[in-house]
């Protein structure tokens, strides 16, 4: 398999304060790559990264073999090929969902709108929200945003997809509904990198594991041998923290 | 340009003197329009029907009358019915107070408002009486929000108060016109310097107390 | 009261009306442009201009029509600078109004959260794009209250004309009552065209309010 996205001796800083430190990884296409670590490791910063919404100091970020950060000039083009899902509240709040939808295929892409209109319709058919399509925002659910904030960047039709804990501002019965549309963008075989907090479903759901802590890659490797064999004891401190034995 | 007028003689006394008329007709205005507003404002939030009914047709009106037109309506209306005369200054009190109170009591209906029901329902569970969590928990926040607000408040009566030339009231804009007119030979073109004085006299009078409101504004704003 | 001096009092009251509206709603739309342009100017902090626009924009916040419809009118033409007194009231009023829509457009535009600008970047729209079809949509929306809120600001501001010997509705009704003392009828009238000119505008105000929240 060829790699598809490549980033190189990442280093990323606020002012003094460094975040990441020389972060080299390799996604293949296809591979679903899931970012675990503490609050604060710089895990949804390194995401940002990849998609241009933060400079980096130092490094390299490639798609397909081609530059996307530095320079952020051209980094539009690159944009539409990664897709990005936040944590939560970012559709458009003044479109319907449909609109919502349309937007960036009509604008960005300046594709039909016969076409967008179509597959827009089919992907919300997908994800079961066909009845919504003219509703605005605000009279869904957090669980029912997020599957279109899904959609929204799949219908883009884009090479990476980026998930930001799309979950961590969900009520806990919202949860499984979105990471049931992430496994099946996984069953489809997505290029995706996923940032979450939901370890059953990392372990599910991961090719591949990276645990960064202190803005550093500290393990990186297949699901088994993290979660039931960490190699480093941050890594086991780490996964204490989600056991609750009395 | 008309300017050397206003530093012959008494001319930019006269001014501040006029200014001074001004600032004290919205000053006292402010004081009643406070105390006035916190009770309409506190029975508002009692929501009771009679008070709130009451209370929605004197805030529609103060929103959509004119104060010059409530200044004529009490002036000259006034005078007319009773026979008594009022005062202009005394009219012009009794205008800006109605307005301000209706302003005042809307914001303080706001303020008690934007306190999360959970602020009550805690200070419950921690065995505060309701007058204790007014005392402690409540009103404290209440007046962190509406101090700025209320000092916006005077500003904004300053710049209503230029209205009570307009009922014969001798404040800046009328001194200003005096000195205009005591100087039309010696200075033909006085009135734009004139004019240009009182309009940086009004904005010298208003601009710091907006900026000091909105800096209590940021610095209270959690 | 007496209905006939009502009656006879009508025509130049109607008159007056036309004349005050006319004048409040050219304003306001001249509000509206130097609002829109100087927001504009202060979210994009064009150099130079933005700072021009923070002087102007406190500068007409802080002063009182009256005052600046005295200089406009009685203070410009003493420096050869002749205004006739329509176009001063419209210049002034939209000078003021101006002010105000300019912080209500900047403080909504920048009421817009960052999370919209993320996303809509990161779905590849230009900045451009991202300006017209995410923020200012939005940002109408939030500046919405706020603009219905300087309309009426606005439309009750024009009983100030008088001031500047135009005949709008306060002119009329003081010489009706200075010449006749026919005080009630005046008073009356006065009221009900204020009433006709704001009651409208500020119902039509919430109902927009109410259509334009998200």
């Amino acid at each position: 398999m060829d790699e598809i996205l490549k980033i190189e001796h990442l280093n990323k800083k606020f002012d003094d304060l460094t975040v990441l430190e020389d972060i080299s990884l390799e996604v293949k296409k296809g591979e679903v790559v899931v970012v675990v670590g503490p609050s604060g490791c710089g895990k949804s910063t390194f995401l940002r990264c990849i998609n241009g919404l933060e400079t980096i100091q130092d490094g390299k970020i490639l798609l397909d073999g081609e530059t996307v950060n530095p320079p952020l000039g051209n980094i539009k083009n690159y944009r539409e090929k990664i897709g990005m899902v936040f944590q939560s509240y970012d559709l458009f709040p003044h479109k319907t969902i449909i609109e919502n939808l349309m937007l960036a295929p009509l604008k960005v892409q300046k594709r039909n709108k016969v076409e967008v209109r179509k597959e827009a319709e089919e992907l919300l058919e997908k994800v079961g929200l066909s009845s919504k399509k003219d509703n605005y925002p605000r009279q869904l659910s957090g669980g029912q945003k997020q599957r279109v904030a899904i959609v929204r960047a799949l219908i883009m039709h884009p090479e990476v997809l980026l998930f930001d804990e799309v979950t961590a501002a969900l009520d806990p019965e919202m949860v499984r509904e979105v990471l049931d549309v992430i496994m099946e963008l996984a069953r489809q075989n997505r290029t995706m990198l996923i940032v979450t907090h939901e370890m059953a479903f990392a372990k599910a759901v991961a090719d591949r594991v990276i645990f960064m802590d202190g803005g550093v890659i500290v393990e990186d490797t297949d699901p088994k041998s993290f979660f039931e064999n960490p190699a480093t004891e941050r890594a086991k401190k780490f996964l204490s923290t989600f056991e609750y034995n009395e | 340009m008309g300017i050397e007028v206003i530093f012959k003689g008494r001319n930019l006394i006269r001014l501040m003197e006029g200014l001074l008329v001004a600032m004290k007709i919205s000053l006292l205005s402010v004081v009643i329009s406070i105390v006035l507003g916190i009770i309409l404002g506190m029975l508002m939030t009692l929501k009771k029907p009679g008070i709130t009914f009451i209370s929605r047709i004197y805030l529609e009106i103060v929103r959509i009358m004119p104060q010059m037109v409530l200044l004529f309506i009490v002036y000259f209306g006034f005078a007319k019915m009773t026979g008594i005369n009022l005062s202009a200054e005394a009219s012009a009190v009794i205008v800006f107070s109605f307005w301000g109170t209706a302003e005042m009591a809307d914001l303080v209906r706001g303020c008690m408002a934007s306190i999360p029901k959970i602020q009550y329902e805690s200070s419950t569970a921690l065995g505060f009486t309701r007058l204790q969590t007014y005392v402690h928990v409540i009103i404290p926040q209440i007046i962190r929000r509406l101090i700025p607000l209320s000092i916006n408040l005077i500003t904004r009566m300053i710049k209503t108060t230029s209205l009570v030339m307009m009922i014969g009231i001798v404040e800046v804009l009328k001194v200003g016109q005096q000195i205009i007119e005591a100087n039309r030979k010696s200075a033909p073109n006085a009135a734009f310097g004139v004019f240009a004085v009182i309009f940086l006299l009004y904005f010298l009078a208003c601009w710091p107390i907006s900026h000091f409101s909105k800096y209590l504004e940021k610095k209270w704003e959690n | 009261m007496d209905v006939e001096v009502i009656k006879s009092y009508l025509p130049n009251f109607i008159k007056a009306f036309f004349l005050t509206i006319k004048i409040g709603w050219i304003g306001i739309a001249l509000a509206f442009i130097i609002g829109i342009v100087c927001a504009f100017i202060l979210y994009f902090k064009v150099p130079v201009f933005s700072g021009f626009v923070k002087g102007y924009v406190e500068l007409f916040r802080n002063t009182p029509l009256l005052v600046q419809l005295f200089f406009i009118y009685y203070g410009l033409p003493a420096i050869g600078v002749k205004i006739p007194a329509e176009l001063c009231g419209i210049l002034g009023l939209g000078l003021l109004g101006g002010s105000y829509m300019a912080e209500s457009f900047r403080s909504g535009l920048e009421a817009v959260p960052v999370i919209q600008t993320e996303s809509a970047l990161s779905l590849g729209m230009t900045r451009r794009q991202l300006f017209i079809y995410v923020i200012l949509p939005q940002a109408f929306s939030i500046s919405v209250p706020a603009i219905v809120a300087n309309i009426i600001f606005l439309l009750k501001e024009t009983s100030v004309f008088s001031a500047i010997s135009l005949m709008d509705l306060m002119f009329t009704a003081k010489d009706y009552i200075g010449l006749y003392y026919n005080t009630f009828e005046s008073l009356f009238l006065l009221v009900i065209f204020y009433i006709v000119m704001l009651l409208p505008v500020s119902f039509a105000g919430s109902i927009i309010e109410r259509k334009c929240s998200f």
